[in-house]
């Protein structure tokens, strides 16, 4: 049986574009159909902002590749429309494993906050994600949503002018023009539109090499995260065992930067690894081996003109806290909804500086941390190993030390603090939904808090009175009504509260909080919307 | 907030100091070096503070 990523999802069709006298021009062309991409397309489709995707490809990502996703990815594939089959496939995990030489040292539990409808994460392999997005594209365009996906069409060139982009794109049957307003690169690491456009892509490179093999076996071993520092079997490296689903087990191996690559991908290698590791008795089938160096860095900015960056393209983290393409899917949903305002002319071009701003922000908060978590696992002097060593044997017998063993810190989404779109903020309510802040999650009557925010701007009204009926100020602003009567655990009043006695939040379409305040007022109100749409 | 306390705070000095000596007596310098930063992190731990952590690695830094 063929896996998931031989198949070709999208192959090649000619387009009609290839037949026209002059390029044809199309509000949004999508450069890349990785899960940046697919879930930005998804996002302006069901928007209803026409969108073309292309891909040099016709198949999912090679291999699994990313393999956990957090819980914030999640709500946003919730908002797509495509969080269900994700996480019936995935894998939940919240028991984990630390090794330190020959012991282990010790064993955690994430215990998730209660009130989510979502786990903090769960593993799924990337060709998995990417192809129930692909489902999703496929079902937008049965509801007649204006999306194409265009396989085996590469952008070769790029050129820009004040009111749009040029693309020439490759095909099988030969090069076409076509025009866009507005061009979204989510063409990868190495993205060729970045290059095209000569912008510089700077960062720190990490000296060192790690092996992955993705095997297929039949083990007892629990869901857990296994990770080991310095063990016998990969002295003075690290190691790590996590479990996807189908019985895939992810097996990654630090080899140290000084190494001969071929050697160490030829499977009689890597058999010898895994049964050092994990026994000479274990049955596997390998089904994915790759080498990977990272590096941690981004571009300077996130828009240049009529051409966005989102995903790898724009940044590039190492892989330990997974925050590659967890934060990738957080530019396509702070991206969406701010081309939506303009392609609706109801929001300036400048709006789009505040994507820059906020994703930045959020790039950072990612390379600091991974580039920490990294510092952890390959200690980079003779000092910084003997306190990660310290560290590690102290956690042995005390708690104390165990907050500090970091072999990748789970990704959580940022807080846009001091975002230019950000409004009045009401000091006794608590600081975790602060504006800037993504929503939190809690069970509300029927179902979940986010299940009742869509794509819309929202007013979301906490035993706060209101004006019946409320304004729509022009952009679908929605309200949602709830009523710490209705909240027997006390989620709501904890999460969007605390020690106020009501509240009104003004929510993002991206879900994040813009602004709030004890009541509702009408004027506050109109103004910290026209500010959140960049006006 | 606590800043870090520079007075003298240890009762018997003299008996802390060849305490300290003395649990790195026949040690190598690599196993001396590993119980150092171990003893480091237990206090590190047990003051907690963060203000007052700073302000120990800033007075530790500082050479005249
Ligand atoms: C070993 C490993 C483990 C990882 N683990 C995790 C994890 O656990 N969690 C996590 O969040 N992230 C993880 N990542 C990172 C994650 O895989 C990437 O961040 C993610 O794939 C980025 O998505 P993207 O859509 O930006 O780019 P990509 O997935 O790279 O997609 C880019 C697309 O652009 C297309 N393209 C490129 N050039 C052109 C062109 N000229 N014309 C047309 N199309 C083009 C390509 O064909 C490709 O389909 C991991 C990465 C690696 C290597």
């Amino acid at each position: 049986m063929s896996k998931v990523f031989e198949v070709p999802l999208y192959p090649y069709q000619r387009s009609p574009d290839q037949d026209a006298a002059t390029p044809v021009r199309h509000t949004v062309v999508v450069v890349g159909a990785g899960p940046v991409g697919l879930a930005l397309a998804i996002d302006l489709a069901m928007q209803d902002v026409p969108v073309v995707v292309v891909d040099e490809n016709d198949k999912v990502s090679w291999g699994s590749r990313a393999i956990c996703f957090a819980k914030r990815p999640l709500e946003i594939l919730d908002r797509l429309g495509c969080g269900d089959p994700m996480v019936d496939k995935g894998v939940v995990w919240n028991l984990g494993k630390v090794y330190f030489d020959e012991r282990q040292v010790f064993g955690f539990n994430l215990l998730p906050e209660e009130g989510h409808k979502r786990p903090a994460f769960i593993n799924l392999q990337q060709y998995y994600l990417e192809q129930f997005l692909v489902d999703r594209v496929r079902e937008l365009q049965a509801e007649g949503k204006p999306i194409e996906l265009r396989g085996g069409s590469k952008v070769l060139d790029v050129s820009q002018h004040d009111s749009g982009a040029e693309l020439t794109i490759g095909t099988p049957d030969g090069p076409y023009q076509i025009s866009a307003d507005w061009v979204v690169a989510c063409d990868g690491a190495a993205s060729p539109i970045r290059t095209l456009l000569g912008l510089e892509f700077t960062g720190r490179v990490f000296e060192d090499n790690f092996l992955i093999a993705d095997v297929v076996m039949e083990a007892d071993f629990p869901t857990e995260r296994w990770f080991w520092f310095d063990p016998p079997f990969n002295r003075g490296q690290s190691a790590l065992l996590h479990k996807q689903p189908d019985n895939v087990w992810r097996i990654d191996f630090q080899l140290g930067w000084d190494i001969d690559r071929e050697k160490e991908l030829k499977p009689e290698n890597i058999d010898r690894r895994l049964r050092a590791m994990l026994g000479d008795e274990i049955s596997y089938q390998l089904e994915w081996s790759s080498i990977y160096t990272f590096q941690c860095r981004r571009m300077d900015r996130f828009r240049e003109g009529r051409v966005l960056f989102a995903g790898d393209s724009a940044h590039q983290v190492s892989p330990f806290g997974a925050r590659g393409a967890n934060s990738g899917l957080q530019d396509a949903d702070n991206l969406a909804w701010k081309l939506k305002l303009i392609v609706d002319g109801k929001s300036p071009l400048t709006l789009l500086d505040s994507y820059d701003v906020e994703r930045v922000h959020g790039a950072d908060e990612n390379i600091l941390n991974s580039s920490r978590s990294t510092d952890f696992i390959t200690p980079k002097s003779e000092i910084s190993r003997i306190f990660r060593d310290a560290v590690l044997d102290l956690s042995e017998r005390y708690e104390a030390t165990r907050p500090m063993v970091n072999s990748g810190r789970l990704s959580v989404p940022c807080t846009y603090d001091g975002s230019p779109l950000n409004g009045p903020d009401c000091a006794v309510m608590p600081e975790r939904t602060r504006p800037g802040s993504p929503m939190v999650d809690a069970p509300v009557p029927g179902g979940w808090l986010f299940d009742r925010l869509g794509s819309a701007f929202h007013l979301l009204t906490i035993d706060a009175e209101t004006p019946e009926p409320l304004p729509e100020y022009g952009v679908g602003c929605k309200r949602l009504a709830l009523s710490t009567a209705d909240d027997p655990d006390g989620y709501l009043k904890q999460r969007y509260l605390g020690d106020a006695v009501s509240g009104v939040y003004l929510v993002r379409p991206d879900q994040h909080v813009a602004a709030r305040w004890e009541a509702f007022d009408e004027a506050a109100v109109t103004a910290a919307l026209g500010k959140a749409m960049g006006r | 907030m606590t800043s870090l306390n520079t007075k003298a705070n240890i009762k018997a000095p003299d008996e802390f100091y060849a305490e300290l000596l003395a649990v790195h007596e026949g040690l190598s310098k690599a196993e001396s070096d590993a119980l150092n930063a171990r003893l480091i992190l237990l206090l590190a731990n047990h003051i907690g503070d963060r203000q007052v952590l700073s302000e120990a690695l800033q007075a530790a830094a500082r050479k005249e």
